[in-house]
């Protein structure tokens, strides 16, 4: 693949550093209040992936769309998904983005360009591929970004997908997050060692692998991919390394589910994006102390808001359960 | 205008598509085969030359992403209409159904939809064998948010189709192999047949009979040959299994007091049973006999012929299934069987009825 020289500015790595930030403290929020029993849904939280979140989204327009998968939060706060339609729909509430109909895995923002986030695995590749087949058919220069897992690649719709926006040319961005688990079960008992790269190229198409704790690198390789693709070059896949840091499905630290030692962790979870890119900051002297505790404490209080307003919104109505079975 | 034209399913069909894509430059054709020299058994003639590749778009052989990246560009208000010749190669793709089209209205609390239509083929007869002549359809009338829809005469073969193209939700379109060749009166441009429930295709007094697709052909001429022998049967056109609207089922059951149903697949939880189970819980004192139901011999579909003459529900199977129930006399019957073997002309089992001309 090409190498992309766009020169990433220090405001968009202010901004990378506030989007990471803000998934950062919304997952640790959830978290934090899982236990009430509240928020009754299954959640897959994203922390320790927000570089990729961060850095695809912010190389997409507001009339690009996404689709993903059940590990969304990140992706959809990114693409600017509306932070309390989140938390109602966490919440079971009707105000929620899809009415309390979905849960966590079944986010979405029409404005945002957030198309849909589904949890079973590779059912949303397909819907990605859609959106940029009607896209190049129209005429439109919407581009889709299509969010997945390490898993996805042993899934055979993968190849299926590949196979015809590379046919087509279409304006796609595969972006492969490898946290190197399924569940729990890890990529080399899943996948012979190769460079997953490799399965795209053979699609002919574009592939990249990539620090995905690395938000500058994912914006810069994702503006590439993105910029290529509007231009009717076709698609391109990402292929960003990183690390789940939460159980699959809950709150609790992977080593709290024995996956492996405290020690262990702590040094995965020293290869941070967010710290990564903070520490840059402020070796440039663009982030200090001050700037950082007014960012958490602005942040802080928005996210504090929007529980307040998920916890206190209403429920839907049961008489509603059985509308929009046919349109 | 009069309806003077007579014309096969598959020629229906055929107009269907043009008016469409005529009329909505956002409907277009995907699919396997869609506009090879066999035109989709005739049912795309001529689109491509009119229409382009690019509104005919020939897909590769990977029907799960198919269907995915429909329902995708349908989500941005495009109108594909899918084609596979044969309604086992959708089962690749029943997660996309499933899951995405069948829910994406629901699931987005009314935000999306997924206008598409999935035009299946059920093979029969000429050794068409395990793979290649099941029918399937109480498979996606499980599923809430899918329409499911077997046209049965030509007339509907297109207004269905325009229906089902125009319609905001996924329609999976059953087409029999055999009612491609049967012909009937279909009107000339745009018109559309409802997809609101059965219709009664013929009156009758002793018996009501329901069924769907090929086998509502059969059974007219079946009830044809009764009425010969003094027996009135009133024969009901399913038309759409989901959402499945019986009653006029119910109406015509309370009138004659007895149900026989047939269906293109297995009687185990097929439409029969549902129909069934729906007559018995409204109106079960109305019933003079128990209700029955046709279908096929329960294993999969053999290829040579000489296996299959038990396995599709025949006239002969539902004369003598009528007079069980009315208690007609074996005379009566045989006369029946004889007119229907007659009307048949000797013809081995493995072909289309030819008489099947209309008007029905």
């Amino acid at each position: 693949m090409e190498k992309h020289v766009t020169q990433i500015d220090d405001q968009t790595r202010l901004g990378l550093y506030r989007e990471m930030l803000r998934i950062r403290l919304v997952e640790e929020a959830i978290a934090e209040r899982y236990g009430e029993q509240e928020m009754r849904c299954p959640v897959h939280l994203s922390d320790g992936q927000e570089g990729i979140a961060a850095g695809a989204c912010m190389a997409l327009r507001k009339t690009d769309k996404i689709v993903s998968t059940h590990r969304s939060h990140g992706h959809y706060l990114a693409k600017q998904g509306n932070l309390k339609a989140m938390l109602c729909e966490i919440y079971g509430r009707a105000p929620g983005c899809v009415g309390g109909r979905g849960g966590s895995m079944h986010l979405l923002d029409d404005e945002a360009g957030v198309l849909a986030c589904l949890p079973i695995v590779g059912t949303s590749v397909p819907l990605g591929v859609g959106v940029a087949y009607a896209a190049k058919k129209k005429g439109e220069d919407t581009v889709a970004a299509v969010f997945l897992g390490d898993a996805v690649m042993e899934e055979g719709v993968f190849h299926e997908c590949a196979n015809f926006a590379a046919l087509h040319a279409l304006p796609v961005v595969f972006v492969c997050e490898n946290n190197d688990l399924s569940f729990y079960t890890s990529l080399e008992v899943r996948q012979p060692d190769r460079p997953m790269t490799d399965i795209a190229k053979a699609h002919t198409i574009a592939a990249q692998e990539l620090d995905g704790n690395d938000a500058s690198a994912v914006y810069e390789a994702m503006s590439g991919a993105v910029e290529k693709a509007r231009g009717g070059g076709g698609p391109s896949f990402l292929m960003c390394n990183t690390r789940r840091w939460r159980e699959h499905c809950g709150c609790r630290y992977d080593y709290e589910m024995g996956q492996m030692t405290e020690a262990e962790f702590e040094t995965l979870r020293a290869d941070c994006p967010l710290a990564n890119l903070g520490t840059q900051l402020r070796e440039a002297g663009l982030l200090d102390d001050a700037s950082e505790d007014a960012l958490r404490t602005e942040l802080g209080k928005e996210i504090e808001e929007a529980f307040e307003f998920a916890r206190n919104a209403p429920f839907p109505e049961l008489e509603t359960a059985g509308d929009h079975v046919y349109a | 205008m009069p309806e003077t034209r007579s014309l096969n399913g598959a020629e229906a069909a055929r107009e269907a598509l043009f008016e469409s894509m005529e009329r909505d430059g956002d409907v277009f054709m995907m699919g396997e085969g869609i506009a090879d020299h066999g035109n989709f058994f005739c049912t795309t003639n001529g689109l491509m030359e009119k229409f382009g590749a690019e509104r005919m778009l020939e897909m590769p052989v990977a029907e799960n992403a198919m269907t995915g990246i429909a329902i995708g560009a349908a989500m941005m208000g495009q109108r594909p209409v899918m084609s596979l010749q044969r309604v086992e190669f959708v089962l690749l793709a029943l997660e996309q159904i499933f899951d995405n089209a069948a829910k994406i209205h629901y699931a987005t609390n009314g935000r999306h939809k997924a206008p598409i239509v999935i035009r299946l083929v059920v093979g029969r007869g000429w050794g068409q064998g395990p793979h290649h002549a099941q029918s399937l359809e109480s498979v996606f009338a499980h599923f809430p948010g899918l329409k499911v829809i077997m046209p049965a005469l030509a007339r509907d073969s297109k207004g269905m189709l325009i229906a089902a193209i125009e319609d905001d939700s996924p329609v999976i379109c059953i087409e029999h192999r055999w009612i491609h060749f049967a012909k009937g009166p279909v009107p000339e441009g745009h018109y559309v047949e409802p997809l609101d429930g059965p219709r009664v295709r013929r009156e009758g007094s002793d018996v009501t009979i329901v069924a769907t697709s090929y086998a509502v052909l059969e059974a007219l001429a079946t009830a044809e040959a009764l009425a010969k022998v003094g027996i009135s049967a009133e024969v009901i056109d399913l038309r759409v299994l989901r959402p499945l609207n019986l009653a006029p089922v119910i109406k015509s059951v309370a009138k004659t007091g007895r149900l026989v149903t047939i269906d293109t697949g297995w009687i185990t939880c097929g439409m029969g049973s549902e129909i069934v189970a729906t007559v018995a819980g409204e109106c079960f004192g109305d019933l003079k006999a128990p209700p029955r139901r046709l279908g096929l011999a329960d294993h999969p579909t053999p290829s040579s012929r000489s296996l299959i003459a038990d396995y599709y529900p025949t006239p002969e199977a539902l004369i003598d299934c009528v007079g069980e129930m009315v208690g007609a006399q074996a005379k009566q019957l045989e006369a029946a069987r004889a007119d229907m073997g007659e009307h048949r002309g000797g013809l081995p089992l493995d072909v289309p009825n030819p008489t099947f001309q209309g008007p029905f």
